[in-house]
């Protein structure tokens, strides 16, 4: 299969960007698109040229590092996956491939298509989490949970944080990511202690960097590549309403 | 120098506590002024991080990831032992510790695992109170499952998402410090190196990926929690970035590295497409309950799967191991695979495959059975192969995917550098010759949690820290070889791209190193490589700038320590006459073609010490007690 | 005081504002669409004059009437905030996105349609309100001046138009309240769109029932 892409170029945060086009030849329907990209830098390096930027690490759809929009959508063409789950078989042989990265106030280019995601770990920082220390902590039995309760916070833990939601989203908003985080802990019993202060923490940090507000568009969730439900941005409304209210 | 790891007196139940009495504690108000580097934010480094920032200790957290969260533990599929008995079928501390010990071949030390053993416990706790959602039973309490080389279910579960699961429970804990202000941290940072002052481990070297600036951190300790080095074989299941520069560095200031061909080769991955492809998918070994491992039994028979009668498949594990049949243990299991496809009697478009085949459990019962069993494993070998493995058999073959290997340390966790201590798969101490499923998760948080919060207090109550400033020369002039390394690099400007080179070292490694090794092969492997290193240093091509976002740069500092990395596995290999775990000599094998261990010349831990590039390495031996398990050979009969 | 300015700063409460105002200017279409049905009585527009009557004098009305302008204004005022915020957050813009393969047009052009309703909305006010409201003496009866309205072709295509547009704009706005109220779940769900359909298709349709009704009888039929 034969490609030409039209890639998203950068070099630093601070320059303007622009797109280059480079074909990419000989590309098997197995190859992952990261895989594709990978040749094209592999004959880019042989002609001395930089080879385009790109970041990626487990290439097993867990870790969250891609970050494109290829052909328009956030991961490309496909239902339910990252970017790098994505293979050249769901193109056409001689496709235009349109690659840029995930574009939001608070996701700046850092060089080509790798972008700063750091906003959601601040966002994390700022109330994710159930403050209790290393030791001290009562048997993992003592508290049941029911089956329902933890298959559902299971659902929302799923998150792996890529930004896609954001990408995908016309506002750019971080919600179905806050949202998340925020359901996941206000359905378990562990997370109930610091509920209303981490809704309200996790939003104001969310406003904070930059991100849109939502308008339930429900792109996040037809993007996300675990399938994370907008159920849970209700949920993280009627949280922070309780929080806020009460 | 003799090894001395530190091992406790005393019964083995109560070798650890004895040991935690003895430790040297630091007040609580003295502890803000002890400053600790960690390296690496897996679940052993993020665990440590946020742990001792908890107790007090001003803590640098360094990756090279944009985010903690992005660590490769986050791909562990199936589970974390803790033998806490709820199904109630007679697990024990003990018993864990003993499958363990077993499953790793008599190579582990029998005080670290039964430690690892007795902590696992809480680590369930800890992550339950962190809000992981374990799966649970209808009554609402945690539910296990069974895994290889256990006869009890102890193996807690998140979907088949565990490890992303522990790890952002690891990751709220250090968000949460960082948030405090108690933990610093930086992302996109490289170790480069490794800074030892008196003696000590003192700070490190990064580059900062971004503008490719090196930077200093210094501290009082430095702990390496980088993961381990499967990556050296190009191909295998660890992220791509996944490297062991840091370790490697480490080693060239002096930590020890032990027992370094013990590399774990998983045997149900999805088979190699192409030449082109970057890295291999391990699908979950439970397959192996109901799918049916064959080959033809005629060479280069190339006819579909369905057209090859029953009477002209060999099923071949079946055949070998009566009893076991598909579910022999890994190693076997992928020795087996390679030996048919080196018979030519490989599947697939490049021969470099068996079947694993559903049709008789379809037949047997139903398909929606199968679905409801496996259904996630056959929609992620759909979306990666493209084809339906309900209708047609699945293509597997075995992939490196753990190394058991690593720096040596002591029972602190200490390396043989003071003051530098390693944790998670970045080290050796617990898995012996063959690691068992669902104990690398296990292993990584009792590093992290349980064990380095004390044993790191006594290494900075007993020792004097001289204040130290970044314009020490210790620094400057590890700063200065850096520069000169990258600036070689960078000035090759050869033929060859960095993963070119990579990808050979790899397919050396792989045909010689890999699941089974011999004399001859060994002795090539390492010319071959010394020719390659040779090679890469003159030919690599690396374009762009060193003070830049550069990953050909990245890649090719990591690719030049694989290559030196990659002939000490050759060596410690070709040194080890016998076979234990996952380190089969073709020399030293039963009759039955099994692994032979040689107890009497073996049972010991080999730690080389560096020697120079290109040098043979140093062999120090610390040798294997067994006071409370019996040495038995493995047979699957 | 101090919690409805904590709300009204942060995002989510800002969206509620949108939500819980929009959901009353629902209540108000229910209201006037029921009055405007006195339209259709054959009386020569009296019982029709006689409800505008007493729409505008009524006491209660009349303070309900003041709630109703500042649900309008502070809906439009958030929702543009809103708009304004989260176009900032996207300061530069996809050379192509595929936005059909992931969500609908009415939720995508909520801003838009609104503010084209927003337009409709001044007009019909100079055009209905405002006459009859504040200078009574100098215009026809409330019932002369819509007769007079819907007679001109013109006019009735925009304010069909408009209503197409109130119409996509409370297929999204509607259900989009619940999720903002954080109502939403197997037990609503479907109970929470079969009421939006009242809103988005009925009501309108229901408007849209008398500029047709007076354009045909206009062209086609004698006037009664």
């Amino acid at each position: 299969m034969n490609f030409t892409l039209k890639v998203w170029r950068q070099k630093n945060r601070n320059s303007e960007g622009r797109f280059e086009s480079y074909t990419a030849t000989n590309i098997t329907p197995d190859m992952s698109f990261l895989e594709m990209l990978d040749a094209v830098n592999h004959d880019l390096v042989e002609k001395n040229q930089e080879p385009i930027a790109f970041d990626h690490d487990c290439r097993e759809g867990i870790c969250g590092s891609c970050g494109m929009f290829i052909k328009g959508r956030a991961h490309g063409p496909q239902k339910g996956g990252a970017a790098c789950q994505l293979h050249m078989r769901s193109f056409v042989d001689g496709d235009l491939i349109t690659v840029e990265p995930f574009r939001a106030q608070a996701f700046p280019v850092i060089k080509d298509l790798i972008i700063d995601r750091t906003a959601f770990d601040r966002i994390m920082q700022a109330g994710g989490f159930v403050s209790v220390n290393t030791g001290g902590v009562p048997d993992a039995n003592a508290i049941p949970i029911p089956k329902t309760i933890a298959d559902e916070a299971f659902s929302a833990a799923a998150c792996i944080g890529c930004g896609a939601c954001v990408a995908a989203c016309k506002n750019a908003s971080a919600s179905l990511f806050v949202a998340a985080k925020v359901s996941q802990l206000a359905l378990l019993p562990q997370g109930q202690q610091e509920r209303k202060e981490r809704v309200e923490a996790m939003l104001a940090q969310m406003d904070k960097e930059g991100f849109g507000s939502c308008s339930n568009t429900y792109a996040c969730e037809a993007e996300c590549p675990k399938e994370i439900s907008v159920s849970n941005i209700a949920r993280m409304n009627r949280e922070y309403l309780k929080a806020a209210l009460g | 120098m003799t090894l001395d790891a530190k091992i406790p007196d005393g019964p083995l139940e109560k070798k650890w506590d004895t040991h935690r009495f003895n430790l040297k504690l630091v007040n609580p108000s003295n502890k803000r002024k002890y400053h600790i580097i960690v390296v690496g934010t897996g679940l052993a480094g993020a665990s440590a991080a946020a742990s001792l920032a908890e107790l007090g200790y001003r803590v640098t957290s360094l990756c090279y990831h944009e985010s903690p969260r992005r660590a490769h533990s986050i791909a562990a599929q199936g589970g974390i032992n803790a033998p806490k008995n709820y199904p109630n079928d007679d697990d024990s501390i003990w018993r864990l510790f003993y499958d363990t010990v077993k499953g790793g071949d008599f190579r582990a030390r029998e005080a670290n695992v039964y430690r690892l053993a007795q902590v696992s416990g809480s680590i369930i706790d800890q992550c339950v109170a962190q809000g992981v959602p374990f799966a649970r039973e209808y009554g609402g309490l945690l539910d296990n499952r069974s895994f290889g080389g256990a006869q009890v279910s102890r193996t807690f579960y998140a979907r088949g998402q565990t490890g992303q699961q522990l790890l952002l429970g690891a990751y709220s804990a250090l968000s949460r410090q960082i948030h405090k202000g108690q933990v610093k941290f930086y992302d996109r940072r490289d170790m480069m190196d490794l800074v030892v002052i008196d003696g000590q481990a003192r700070g490190v070297i990064v580059r900062n990926m971004i503008n490719g600036e090196l930077e200093t951190y210094i501290g009082d300790a430095v702990i390496l929690a980088t993961g381990g080095y499967g990556n050296v074989f190009y191909l295998s299941t660890n992220a791509k970035q996944s490297n062991a520069t840091a370790i490697w560095r480490a080693h060239k200031k002096g930590a020890f590295f032990a027992n370094p061909c013990f590399t774990q080769i998983h045997p149900t991955c999805i088979p190699l497409a192409s030449e082109h492809q970057s890295k291999l998918t391990l699908m979950s070994e439970s397959l192996r309950n109901d799918g049916r491992i064959w080959v033809p039994k005629q060479k280069g028979d190339k006819r579909s799967p369905k057209d090859i009668p029953m009477e002209e498949r060999d099923y071949y594990l079946e055949r070998l191991y009566p009893s076991f049949g598909n579910l022999v243990p890994r190693d076997v299991a992928s020795r087996r695979a390679k030996e048919v496809c080196d018979q030519g009697r490989g599947v697939g478009s490049t021969g470099l495959a068996v079947y694993l085949d559903f049709a008789d459990a379809i037949a047997r019962n139903g398909k929606q059975w199968v679905e409801e069993k496996y259904g996630n494993l056959f929609d992620m070998y759909q979306r990666i192969t493209g084809e339906n493995a309900y209708q047609t058999p699945m293509r597997i073959y075995p992939a490196v995917h753990y190394t058991m290997g690593g720096l040596w340390v002591d029972y602190n966790l200490m390396s043989t550098i003071p003051g530098m201590f390693v944790l998670g798969e970045a080290n050796f101490s617990d898995h012996g010759a063959n690691r068992l499923g669902a104990s690398a998760l296990m292993q990584g948080l009792a590093d992290g949690y349980f064990v380095i919060p004390y044993t790191i207090g006594d290494y900075l109550a007993t020792n004097k820290f001289k204040p130290v400033k970044e314009d020490h020369e210790a620094f400057t002039e590890s700063k200065k070889a850096i520069s000169e390394k990258t600036e070689q690099l960078m000035s090759a400007q050869g033929k060859r791209t960095v993963d070119d080179l990579h990808k050979e070292l790899g397919k050396i490694l792989w045909e010689h190193v890999g699941m089974a090794r011999n004399e001859a092969g060994l002795k090539k492997a390492i010319s071959m490589i010394t020719a390659l290193r040779k090679q890469f240093w003159s030919d690599v091509r690396i374009p762009g700038k060193a003070n830049d976002l550069n990953p050909e740069l990245e890649k090719a500092h990591r690719v030049a320590d694989f290559m030196e990395l990659g002939e000490m596995i050759a060596r410690d290999a070709l040194h080890r006459e016998e076979s234990c775990g996952c380190h089969l000599r073709e020399e030293y094998q039963t009759d039955e073609n099994e692994a032979k261990r040689n107890d009497k010349k073996f049972a010991y831990v080999a730690a080389w010490e560096f020697g120079g590039t290109g040098k043979a390495p140093k062999l120090h031996k610390e040798a294997l007690k067994f006071e409370n398990v019996h040495l038995t050979q493995r047979s699957y009969k | 005081m101090g919690t409805f300015t904590n709300i009204y700063r942060s995002s989510v409460g800002k969206k509620f504002i949108v939500g819980l105002t929009g959901l009353f200017l629902c209540t108000f279409l229910v209201e006037h669409l029921a009055g405007n049905f006195l339209l259709f009585v054959n009386d020569g527009g009296a019982a029709f004059n006689e409800y505008s009557e007493t729409m505008s004098h009524n006491i209660f009305i009349r303070t309900v009437e003041i709630v109703l302008f500042l649900a309008f204004f502070f809906h439009i005022l958030t929702a543009t905030i809103l708009w304004w915020r989260n176009r900032k957050a996207r300061p530069k813009n996809y050379t192509q996105n595929h936005k059909s393969a992931n969500s609908e047009l009415a939720s995508r052009i909520s801003f838009l349609s609104g503010s084209i309703v927003f337009i409709f909305l001044v007009i019909h006010l100079r055009t209905f309100f405002v006459p009859s409201r504040f200078f009574p003496s100098e215009n026809p009866s409330m019932y002369d001046l819509v007769v007079f309205a819907f007679s001109s072709t013109w006019y009735c295509l925009f304010y069909l138009a408009a209503l197409v547009l109130l119409g996509y704009h409370l297929r999204h706005g509607f259900q989009s309240a619940f999720q903002t109220f954080g109502i939403r779940g197997k037990k609503y769900q479907s109970l929470v769109e079969w009421i939006g359909v009242i809103f988005w298709l009925l009501i309108p349709l229901g408007f849209a029932s008398m500029p047709i009704y007076f354009l045909w009888t206009t062209h086609f039929g004698g006037m009664n």
